[in-house]
């Protein structure tokens, strides 16, 4: 069916002006009619940015799953329930995400569609991995207005205004969620948005008014004197074991340490992201926060954790595992992937701990790291032709 | 020089194809810092208005007397002393919005189009055309702080000249302000924007 409508979008066809939608679809659905000729040179191997695409959305899947069942398991704890039946909590955590992800794909992929068509170039596949990302970074009771304003923003001014899938300079999903913390930010921290209380599409029990629960970090970042005590929806202390799995309020997608870590293997595994940039957050984040918690002070209450329990908060081990990696947007050599990925945990620890405006850091060490990340490339290139220069001279001055 | 003095060009040229804010990307600073609202951007670009055309007028009365080596200094002087009365007329008669506009009205002295216009119109041509040059470039600047300061008030606080246009049914279906706007990098991309439309609709000025 594909192939017989195929003359129709060639050029001089009837719908050619629909070309690249087109193909798009086409080369989704199968595999691409034209492969590079023996004389392309950029190829390195099998794979084409579509499969890498589809492999990050799979390793993300578990984060995926869990963030259903963790909305649907703080929205019963918000209702005082008892039991926590499995399916219905899937079912609420479905229903209150489905929303989210529809718009989230339906705008991204609209402007990419536009931009595309009006450019006359191939639909770039890039807004896959984005489309599902913002609404997993996100609260989960961010109105719908709001995540399609900061989709459209981060499309076109983080994107497609250097020129589409690729040229990015910082992560676009990054750049969605940054523009909604700073244009809506009682949506995007705070104490009542990060449990689901309303109804998922019609689905669930409302919450009765006045119910607050902030996460973690957040109760960390306005906590005062005393000792430090994380609580949950119905006031049970946090372990770090809760941490770890997930089972806290947090954004959608990014609560369970667990589910990221599967992610990562699976990432790693296909070869898709490099270790050495996951190896040097986590390394970066443990090395500062140790260093904070050295130097503890009641002034900074995130300095109270101690350095682990800063790797198992907030987005932290997503930005590192999903975020951070992020070839287009990441350092490219071995040595500038070490930096760049201490300095990214490095920089999320100490916004987290010392800006008591902000309880996450890790977005916006993302985000700083990643205009920076060519120059660090540069650095090291610089530095590796200086030492081979040296060699040579040595070299030839001894013969 | 010829095309130069031709007062119609020099007057409307500034205003979109010679534009300084978003052709030449001056005075850049100030459109980030008074554009949060529309009322001070209006007031900062009459200032600027008027601080520009008799500067250019007082510096090319002046151009022939003004030794070389120190114009720069001459120039200063002058804008500095236009910037004061200006300022002081401002504390005098709109008090309100001149502590909204604080250091900036001061920093009128250090707006690139001043010294730019002082320097590459004002000390090369007659009092008149000098005058219609800065008028035609302070208004050129003025209309960008108009247009960025419209949208982020409009966007950032749903008001315009501190009336409330965005209506409250609005509100209560969930609308909200977009806090973004009232910070400075918006200003930013809202210029860019301006730049984007203007390139796009004049083709010629698009760079390779």
């Amino acid at each position: 069916m594909i192939d017989s409508a195929r003359p129709a979008f060639e050029p001089g066809g009837r719908l050619s002006a629909f070309g690249s939608v087109f193909d798009g679809f086409e080369t989704f659905l199968f595999t691409p009619r034209t492969v590079s000729g023996p004389a392309s040179v950029h190829v390195h191997d099998a794979n084409d940015s579509k499969r890498t695409m589809i492999i990050v959305v799979l390793a993300l899947m578990p984060c995926f799953l869990f963030g259903m069942y963790n909305t649907g398991y703080q929205h019963w704890l918000a209702l005082g329930a008892e039991e926590m039946p499995l399916w219905p909590l899937m079912l609420y955590g479905f229903l209150a995400i489905l929303p989210k992800v529809a718009v989230s794909y339906f705008v991204g992929l609209g402007i990419e569609f536009a931009f595309a068509q009006w450019r006359k170039e191939e639909i770039q596949e890039g807004f896959l991995v984005t489309g599902i990302l913002i609404p997993m970074i996100c609260p989960v009771e961010i109105p719908l207005w709001m995540l399609a304003v900061a989709t459209a923003f981060a499309v076109v001014f983080a994107k497609e205004v250097f020129g589409g899938t690729g040229y990015n300079i910082v992560n676009v999903a990054l750049v969605a969620r940054a523009f909604l913390f700073f244009a809506y930010p009682g949506h995007m921290s705070g104490d009542k948005v990060f449990v689901a209380t309303g109804k998922a599409l019609g689905y669930g029990t409302p919450v009765a008014d006045g119910f607050t629960c902030a996460t973690p970090l957040g109760q960390i970042a306005t906590h005062s004197g005393g000792d430090l005590m994380l609580t949950g929806v119905d006031g049970h202390v946090f372990t770090a074991w809760d941490a770890f799995l997930g089972l806290i309020p947090g954004s959608f997608g990014e609560t369970s340490v667990l589910c990221i870590l599967i992610g990562a293997a699976v990432l790693l595994f296909t070869g898709m992201a490099s270790w050495r940039i996951m190896a040097g957050v986590f390394a970066g984040g443990l090395c500062m926060g140790w260093i904070a918690n050295v130097f503890a002070s009641p002034v900074y209450p995130a300095s109270l954790l101690p350095a682990w329990e800063q790797l198992l908060y907030g987005g932290f081990a997503f930005a590192a595992v999903f975020m951070a990696t992020d070839p287009v947007t990441a350092a490219r050599t071995n040595t500038g992937k070490w930096i760049y990925g201490v300095l990214i945990g490095v920089m999320a620890v100490i916004i987290r701990v010392y800006n008591n405006g902000y309880p996450e850091g890790a977005m916006l060490a993302v985000l700083l790291m990643n205009v920076f990340s060519s120059l660090i490339d540069w650095c090291v290139v610089q530095a590796n032709i200086r030492r081979r220069m040296r060699r040579l001279t040595a070299k030839t001055s001894e013969s | 020089m010829a095309e130069k003095t031709n007062n119609k060009t020099v007057f409307f040229n500034p205003f979109s194809k010679d534009n300084p804010v978003v052709v030449q990307i001056l005075g850049i600073c100030s459109v980030l810092a008074v554009t949060a609202k529309l009322e001070p951007a209006m007031v900062m670009g009459l200032s600027v208005i008027a601080v520009l055309a008799f500067s250019n007028v007082i510096i090319s009365l002046l151009r022939s007397t003004i030794p070389v080596n120190i114009r720069i200094i001459v120039q200063l002087v002058v804008v500095a002393g236009l910037v004061v009365i200006v300022s002081q007329l401002l504390q005098a008669y709109a008090y309100d919005v001149s502590k909204q506009l604080s250091v900036f009205i001061g920093l009128i002295i250090t707006n690139c189009i001043l010294m730019g216009r002082l320097e590459a119109f004002a000390m090369g041509n007659r009092p008149w055309p000098s005058f219609l040059d800065g008028v035609g470039n302070g208004i050129g600047y003025t209309i960008i702080l108009v247009i960025v300061g419209f949208f982020r008030e409009l966007l950032g606080s749903g008001t315009l000249l501190g009336y409330q246009v965005v209506p409250d049914c609005l509100y209560e279906a969930g609308y909200e302000n977009n806090g973004l706007m009232i910070l400075p990098p918006m200003a930013l991309i809202v210029v860019a924007c301006i730049i984007w439309v203007q390139r796009s609709v004049n083709k010629n000025m698009q760079e390779k």
